[in-house]
């Protein structure tokens, strides 16, 4: 059993923010980089069907430059195996990730691809699904509970408002998996410093095509219009709330 | 410019999200035409014949429910012989099935969650990025065709009869890799937080599971029913049937008092049309504050502490 799961360095913004001169990006000096939260699920996801099959492989892949390998170093340290870096600088749109990610993963050959449903810090929900295209894998998004067959899965697709879609796919396949699947483990000391051990291989990206998008001009949004803010200590917030609830609720 | 919306539809119905498609298609000029890909599309054509709508294609296959090989061959093949400037589907768990899938074959210009398009001598999107916080402008240079999946509810749905001509397509489907077998509702729990006028709803910012019970104790103290975002309930914390958000419950309480509610996209979608929202959080630069009617910057415990004091 070899599952490769696809992971994202994603980056989220403090409390200030500068933009690049260009103005079509935010200035990295102003940004905090963590694993996707998605993606501990994925990784989870993965390294309990490895554990449960017996033998098995757990690939994290990535795109990005060597700082995206702190994320990947998360997912080694909660026990995958072995991380394959595609290099890029660049910030890519989710489609150009899915083409630097498609022949790395096609040439593992992995009985399962994951992927975090989407990332939170673009929110597109789209590098697992393209990547499935590229890959020529049958796909399901949006994964909450899965069961391997013979050749076949049975998974819950998880709609809006909460109502699931059960499903049979054929394997292999390529699921993106939503948050609450699993509780994903935590990595011990021990073995956050035997994961700086682990083999991360770095690649180059083939050609990434044509941008889907290009980022025009990044700003701050409109102030939440009519949002009137409560000053005062915590007895003000509190005694404001209770006479705005009171207003409201008569 | 020529739009095609992708109708979505669900046991028989149609969803919400595609009227509000076809007014943002309105938005781009138009002509309008909306694909129905379904077992029997005539059935729902009256559904989308609304104003503004040019044309129904009906796009019949052998599948009533979404299967993402079908809707992505329909569409592969409709837009091998129809042209389109652009091709709008809902952001929805539906479309992430398949959307990004079709944009990579075909080399379309992308983006999802988008909820502003205009016409400004070409297609020009935007949406959020860094947890909402910035948004940003998109150009598709380079691209004839731009496929996006847009925000429900950042449209208001299109009303009105329309006069709208239908034109059958056929389609061929050589396959379905994954399957619709069965669907299975949503957890009914003991309170319906959707028929309350008063919700105290928690989020990531209380922490810890044990500090539930003393927020449960504050919303009966308040006259509130407590519901909660999302990470609760993936946390285990809290059952499902709590949750508001678009996986979740959609609710539209008088009030809805959110403490250490960061505002994700997806939770503001479920919440945003309610009578008085309120909002503490610690994080000045909160995405929930910027559909909050009034705000506080402030520790939530404290608050909670004070509010405890005067019920």
């Amino acid at each position: 059993m070899k599952i490769v799961v696809a992971v994202k360095q994603v980056a989220a913004l403090g409390d200030e923010v500068e933009f690049t001169e260009d103005e079509r990006d935010v200035d990295p000096d102003y940004l905090d980089f963590a694993l996707n939260e998605w993606d501990t699920y994925a990784t989870e996801e993965a390294l309990r069907l490895c554990e449960a099959s017996g033998d098995g492989e757990v690939v994290i892949v990535s795109v990005g430059d060597e700082d995206a390998e702190d994320a990947m170093r998360r997912c080694l340290a909660m026990g995958a195996d072995r991380g394959i870096r595609i290099e890029s600088e660049e910030r890519l749109d989710p489609i150009q990730v899915a083409r630097a990610l498609a022949e790395v993963v096609q040439a593992e050959s992995p009985d399962l691809v994951f992927a975090g449903v989407q990332s939170a810090d673009a929110v597109q929900a789209a590098t697992g699904t393209a990547l499935a295209e590229l890959l020529g894998l049958p796909r399901v998004a949006v994964v909450t509970k899965m069961e391997l067959g013979d050749g076949k899965a049975t998974v819950n697709r998880e709609l809006e408002g909460g109502l699931v879609d059960v499903l049979e796919v054929e394997t292999p396949a390529l699921l993106t998996i939503q948050t609450g699947i699993n509780e994903p483990r935590y990595a011990t000391l021990r073995a956050i410093k035997q994961a700086e051990e682990k083999e991360i291989d770095v690649r180059q990206p083939s050609d990434l095509g044509t941008p889907a998008y290009e980022v025009t001009k990044m700003f701050v949004p409109p102030k939440g219009e009519g949002a009137e803010m409560l000053n005062g200590s915590a007895a003000d917030v509190a005694q404001r709330i209770k006479e705005i609830v009171e207003e409201c609720t008569a | 410019m020529s739009v095609l919306v992708v109708a979505e539809h669900l046991r028989g119905e149609l969803r919400p999200v595609t009227l509000e498609l076809v007014t943002a298609a309105k938005e781009l000029g138009g002509p309008v035409a909306v694909a129905v890909v379904a077992k029997d599309p005539s059935a729902l054509a009256d559904a989308v014949n609304v104003e503004g709508v040019d044309e129904i294609l009906a796009v019949a296959v052998d599948q009533e429910e979404f299967e993402n090989d079908v809707y992505e061959q329909a569409l592969e093949q409709l837009l091998s012989e129809r042209d389109f400037d652009v091709v709008l589907l809902g952001f929805t768990v539906n479309s992430m099935g398949y959307g990004p899938a079709l944009a990579a074959k075909l080399g379309l210009g992308f983006a999802s969650d988008v909820f502003a398009v205009r016409d400004d001598g070409g297609l020009v999107a935007t949406r959020a990025f860094y947890g909402s916080k910035v948004q940003a402008e998109l150009e598709f240079p380079g691209h004839d065709r731009v496929l996006l999946l847009l925000r429900p509810t950042a449209w208001a749905p299109a009303e009105g009869a329309g006069a709208a001509s239908t034109t059958d397509v056929s389609v061929s489907i050589s396959g379905s890799r994954a399957r619709h077998k069965d669907y299975v509702e949503a957890a009914t729990g003991d309170v319906d937080i959707t028929s309350a006028d008063f919700l105290l709803s928690v989020g990531r910012g209380i922490g810890d599971k044990e500090n539930i019970p003393q927020f449960e104790e504050l919303a009966g103290k308040m006259g509130a029913t407590l519901s909660v975002s999302r990470p609760l309930v993936d946390q285990g914390w809290i059952p499902s049937s709590r949750q508001v958000g678009q996986s979740g419950k959609t609710v539209k309480p008088k009030v809805y008092l959110a403490l250490g509610i960061s505002g994700a996209v997806q939770h503001l979608a479920g919440m945003k049309t309610s009578g008085t929202i309120i909002a503490v959080n610690s994080d000045p630069e909160a995405a929930i504050f910027n559909v909050a009617h009034y705000g506080a910057v402030a520790d939530l415990f404290e608050v909670a502490e004070e509010l405890e004091k005067l019920y």
